[in-house]
Order: C-alpha cells, then sequence, then structure tokens
C-alpha cells in the first residue's frame, strides 16, 4: 500500500544499488497549524519512507519541508503519527513517545548553519562529542578537520570563516556524532556556483561513506535533480510526487508539480481521438491539435492537460519535410507534431537560448485569451547553426513520446 | 582639607558596597532563574509572573518599602520564620537593606535578561541539542554566553541602582548610624543636620561611581566580547 522508492542509477557511473527496499526511516506525521493573525491556518499531512542514500524534499517555500526536518529532529511535536528510524520509535502520538532531539541521533545542517560564535572550530566541532574517551574523541576531530579541509582554521571562530567554510564546518560537526539520519535545509543557499559544485562534490562522498538516509531541502530544480537518489515533491503540506528525479521531472503528475519544476509549455485540450493499434491519441488545444502517445482510460471528449519540456521542443524550417535536428526523425503523420510559430523573445544563458514563441494560424484570439506561445531552449551551438538570430518563422516540433499527460482530470 | 577626610565616617560607604555587591549577587542568581522561566516556558501566568517582577520600578519606594515592612515585620509569618532560622529580627538590620537593594535592582536585571535569552538564535539552541548536549549544558555553555552582554551590562544598572536606593531602604532598614546608614541615607542626614560639606563629598564621590559605572557598561556593550 505504501509505495517503495527505489534507487536507480542515473548519469555519471555506477552508483551502486542501496540496500533495496530496506527503509531505514519511516515517517507519518500529521500537524495541524491553526491560523493566526494575518496568516492563514496550515496542515502539514505527509508520510514517506527512506533508504540509505539522498531522498531531496524538494517544493516552494512555505510548502512544509523544514516542518518535516524540525519534526524528524524533535523540535515540533506532531499532532499524530509515527517516526521510526533504524526501527526505533523517535515519536509515537498513539503512545505518547516522544524522544527529546538529544535522544533521536539526527544530524541536522541548518540553513544559517548555526555554528556557535563564541567558540573556535574545533571546539564547534568537539561539541557533540564530549562523551567519548579522550583518545577517541582526539582522533576522530583531526580526522574530521582533515576531510573537510578545516585543519588550518581550527582555532578560527565562525565569524572569520567564509561562506564555504562555514559550511563545511557545519557538516562535520553534524557528522562527527556519527548521526543515524542526516537532514539539511537548504545547504547551499547564498553560495556561489564553485561553492555548489563543492558542496555537491561533498555530498556524494558523505553519501558513499556513512549508509545513512539523508534527507536535504531545497527548492532549486537542478540541485534536487543532481542530488536525488529519489525526490519527493512537496505541495501545501503534502507529498503530492514521489520518485527518481528522472521520473518526476519527465512524469510530473499534475501542472502545479511541472510548474513547480519549471516546466512552461502546459497545455490544456480535448481528447479528440484514441488509437492503441499505433499507440497514439489526438488532443486538440485552443489553437492546435497534438498526436500523443495512447491514453489508457481516457474517452474521447476528455479535458486533459498536457506539458513539453522546453528542452524537447525543436526548431525546424518552414516548408522542410524533416527537421534539421537530429530529435526529429519522425515524419508528421507518425507522431511528429509540427506546429508553426514566430519568435518573440530571447533569453540567453551561459549554455543556451530560450525561446519564447507564439503559435501562428490557427483561430485567432478572438475569444479574448492570450495567444498561446511555446517555450524552446536550444543549445548555444544549435541556435548558431541554425541561424535563429536571422529569423522570425520556424515550426516547432516535438515527438508525440515526450510529451506527458498529466494523470489527473484538467478542470 | 585631610582634616575633612578624617571627619569623614566612612562606613555609610563600606556600608553601600556591601549590600549593592550581595543584592546584585542576589538579583543576578534569582533574576537568572526567573527570565530563564519566563524566556522558556510558556504556562498560565506567565505576564503576571512577568508584571509580578517589574512592579518595583513602577510602585513609589516608600510604598513598597511599606509593603515590605507589613509583610516581613517581627509579628509576620515571614519575619517570624526569619527569626526563627538566623535568631535575629530581619527589620532595621543591615540584610534589611540588601533585602531592599535586591528588590529594586531584580526587575532590571529579569527584563534585560529575559530579553537577552529571547534574542538568542534558537538554531543554535536546536543545533546544541541535536548534538546531545542537556538543557543545563545548553544553557550554560550555548545560551548564556550568547546573551552575556546584556546581561553583563543589566548586572551593572543592577549594581548602580542597588547602590542608590533610598526609599525602600528607609522604610525597612531605618537610619541607625554605624549600623543600616547607607550612602543614600547618610547624605540625606547630612544635609538635614545642615553639614553641607559632608553631603557634597559623599555626593562628589557617589557621582563618581555612577560615571564610572555608565562608562564602563558602554564600553562592554560597545566592544566585542567575543
Amino acid at each position: 500500500m505504501r509505495q517503495r522508492l527505489t534507487v536507480c542509477r542515473r548519469r555519471n557511473g555506477p552508483r551502486e544499488q542501496t540496500e533495496q527496499g530496506l527503509a531505514l526511516l519511516e515517517l507519518t506525521i500529521r500537524k495541524h497549524f491553526p491560523a493566526a493573525g494575518s496568516s492563514p491556518g496550515f496542515d502539514l499531512d505527509v508520510s514517506m519512507e527512506c533508504e540509505a542514500g539522498v531522498t531531496v524534499l524538494f517544493g516552494s517555500s512555505g510548502s512544509g519541508k523544514s516542518l518535516t526536518l524540525d519534526s524528524l529532529a524533535g523540535f515540533l511535536r506532531p499532532d499524530h503519527g509515527r517516526i521510526l528510524l533504524n526501527d526505533e520509535i523517535l515519536f509515537d502520538a498513539g503512545s505518547r513517545i516522544c524522544l527529546p532531539p538529544q535522544r533521536r541521533g539526527i544530524g541536522y545542517v541548518f540553513q544559517t548553519y548555526a555554528l556557535f560564535p563564541h567558540m573556535t572550530v574545533e571546539q564547534n566541532l568537539a561539541f557533540g562529542i564530549k562523551r567519548l574517551p579522550g583518545l577517541e574523541r582526539h582522533r576522530r576531530l583531526h580526522e574530521m578537520m582533515e576531510v573537510f579541509g578545516l585543519t588550518a582554521l581550527a582555532a578560527r571562530r565562525p565569524q572569520d570563516l567564509s561562506g564555504g567554510e562555514k559550511q563545511r564546518a557545519s557538516i562535520a560537526r553534524a557528522l562527527i556524532a556519527q548521526p543515524r539520519l542526516l537532514l539539511l535545509d537548504e545547504p547551499v543557499r547564498g553560495l556561489d556556483y564553485q561553492l555548489r559544485m563543492d558542496f555537491y562534490s561533498v555530498l556524494r562522498s558523505i553519501r558513499q561513506k556513512y549508509r545513512i538516509p539523508i534527507l536535504l531541502v531545497t527548492h532549486d530544480v537542478t540541485e534536487g535533480f543532481v542530488l536525488a537518489d529519489r525526490m519527493v515533491v512537496y505541495q501545501a503540506g503534502r507529498i503530492v510526487q514521489r520518485g527518481v528525479p528522472d521520473e518526476v521531472f519527465y512524469h510530473p503528475q499534475n501542472a502545479a508539480v511541472a510548474r513547480l519544476l519549471g516546466i512552461s509549455n502546459i497545455f490544456t485540450g480535448t481528447v479528440e481521438e484514441l488509437d492503441s493499434a499505433a499507440d497514439c491519441s489526438r488532443i486538440r488545444t485552443a489553437m492546435f491539435p497534438v498526436t500523443v502517445p495512447y491514453l489508457p482510460g481516457r474517452l474521447r471528449g476528455d479535458r486533459v492537460s498536457f506539458c513539453i519540456p522546453h528542452q524537447h521542443v525543436l526548431l525546424a524550417h518552414p516548408g522542410a519535410a524533416k527537421g534539421e535536428r537530429g530529435g526529429a526523425r519522425e515524419g508528421e503523420s507518425g507522431g511528429e507534431n509540427r506546429i508553426p510559430v514566430r519568435v518573440v523573445e530571447e533569453v540567453s544563458t551561459p549554455t543556451a537560448v530560450r525561446l519564447l514563441l507564439r503559435v501562428q494560424g490557427g483561430p485567432d484570439t478572438k475569444d479574448g485569451n492570450p495567444p498561446l506561445q511555446i517555450e524552446s531552449e536550444l543549445t548555444r551551438l544549435v541556435y548558431k547553426r541554425m541561424g535563429v538570430a536571422k529569423q522570425k518563422d520556424w515550426l516547432v516540433t516535438f515527438p508525440k513520446d515526450f510529451i506527458h499527460v498529466f494523470g489527473e482530470q484538467a478542470e | 582639607m585631610p582634616s575633612v577626610f578624617h571627619q569623614i565616617d566612612w562606613f555609610p560607604l563600606w556600608l553601600s558596597l556591601r549590600v549593592a555587591v550581595l543584592a546584585t549577587a542576589i538579583s543576578l542568581g534569582a533574576g537568572l532563574a526567573l527570565a530563564y522561566i519566563l524566556a522558556r516556558y510558556r504556562f498560565r501566568g506567565r505576564e503576571a509572573l512577568d508584571a509580578l517582577v517589574t512592579l518595583p520600578i513602577v510602585l513609589p519606594p516608600t510604598v513598597l518599602g511599606y509593603y515590605l515592612l507589613v509583610l516581613l515585620g517581627r509579628d509576620t509569618f515571614l519575619g517570624r520564620g526569619f527569626e526563627a532560622v538566623f535568631g535575629f529580627p530581619l527589620v532595621f538590620t543591615w540584610q534589611a537593606a540588601v533585602v531592599a537593594a535586591t528588590l529594586h535592582s531584580i526587575p532590571l536585571l529579569v527584563k534585560a535578561a529575559r530579553a537577552a535569552l529571547e534574542s538568542v538564535d534558537h538554531n543554535m539552541e536546536n543545533a546544541a541539542r541535536t548534538l546531545g548536549a542537556s538543557e543545563w549544558r545548553i544553557f550554560f555553555q550555548v545560551t548564556l554566553p550568547l546573551a552575556r552582554r546584556s546581561i553583563l551590562a543589566a548586572t551593572v544598572f543592577a549594581f548602580a541602582r542597588a547602590l542608590g536606593d533610598f526609599g525602600v531602604t528607609i522604610m525597612i532598614a531605618g537610619n541607625i548610624p554605624g549600623r543600616t546608614q547607607t550612602m543614600a541615607v547618610a547624605i540625606y542626614d547630612a544635609v538635614q543636620s545642615g553639614d553641607t560639606l559632608l553631603a557634597n563629598l559623599m555626593v562628589l564621590i557617589i557621582s563618581a561611581l555612577a560615571i564610572g559605572i555608565l562608562y564602563w557598561t558602554n564600553r562592554l556593550q560597545g566592544e566585542r566580547l567575543l
């Protein structure tokens, strides 16, 4: 009944499968926050299971991600539910068990790092291992400072550290006590690109070395995608989707999740044709018809929403029989969608150009609806080769298999 | 001039300092405990307790002194209790002056310490909790050190206030030269008996002390004491 999140290998080499199916952390919590003053009430109602590896809690601010971390750490007492870590009960509303944070064995890296300003880096790290015998404490302290590159900074106070150094010290402090679960609340907020990259590699090595669940809160899509073994998407206090990043990113649950993921090509239409033999369906939108894969369980006349990730929207010269780019293999009849568009805006990033394209033709905007627009992202190389800068009118093409129709019925 | 100094009875100054030091120490201990309770726990009557602690700032000193007299006099429950434990009555002794000074200085400490403890970043305390530190250890190793500058400044002010109490002291400790006559009371006495020279001298000493204290607290607050 509860779906298991499976760890899946993606990109850059074999990240071997972790203890498949062995949930180290199980959490089901509910908490009601009554409306107070100008802020409306809020309900947190989440449940998840985590194995060793990185679980990214993704969602907009105020969706309950940090509240989940606080409940796990024991700063917040949920109204209902249960938290199990390595089969030990940390919290159980039914039997009134709520272990204090001190006894949970959870490491927490705060957004502000929360290093003690009146202690040196070394004292900060030593804070959590006071009870260890002297020799062991000394050994662990120095090993940790070595691993996190803090040895030269041991005598410094936090206010004399850079952002990246503070972050490393904060992570080292959390890990030195050998927690059974590591929580990170937006760890790279405010850090520049290089420090983010450094953090990603630090996290990867932590992930390798410690076989513990790591929960990381972020509202940065790229970061979630890069770091996550599995992703959990939050919306208004609930988990709306969970899965490996690929799955979440290319098959968002609904339009809201897609928007959260930064997918802008979201359209609504009516199912016109369904052909299971050709694995083909046709959806008519206000301005253009689209061919998508067969939609099992749908009927003609159903209203559906779908999205086309902008990196899968390609350009072709108008009049050309075949697309210019490698992705456009199939002919028009074979499920390749072709729509005439006009470039209305270009946004350049260091590696790509994002195009805002207005759909041409079709019934005009007489009903007062704004003209439909499609976004496309081309690498700079493709942009140059095709001469997009000189020409305004194009065909956009996108293969039917890259269109994702949301499972939920559109309004 | 030297003859003037010989004439002076230094007892009131020493008594005042002794009373103020003791009162400040008691205020600091009790005040911190109260401030911690007020800052930390949500309970019914929390704000009422805060108001009660603040009352000595608002009430006229003589009123406060009268209350104390009524509460601690020889025929009262508390007064008899004190006498039974220490073997002498509390009222009209220098110990009564300590009670007066404590009552006068404790509101300042509680107010300032509560604000200081509440302003400490809760993430610091929570971080310490996840690192396994007991609440005691957190208070003494994290919260207090982070709030210490404001608390130290408040302590200095409390000391100054304890040093200068007149109204409450005269009500419950009285004006017995050589026994309960503090500096503030001695100045009043000197003025009453027309000894302007003595009054001037003592006023100068107190003023110098006050200025010194102010200067020191300002330095405490301005400096980075980390």
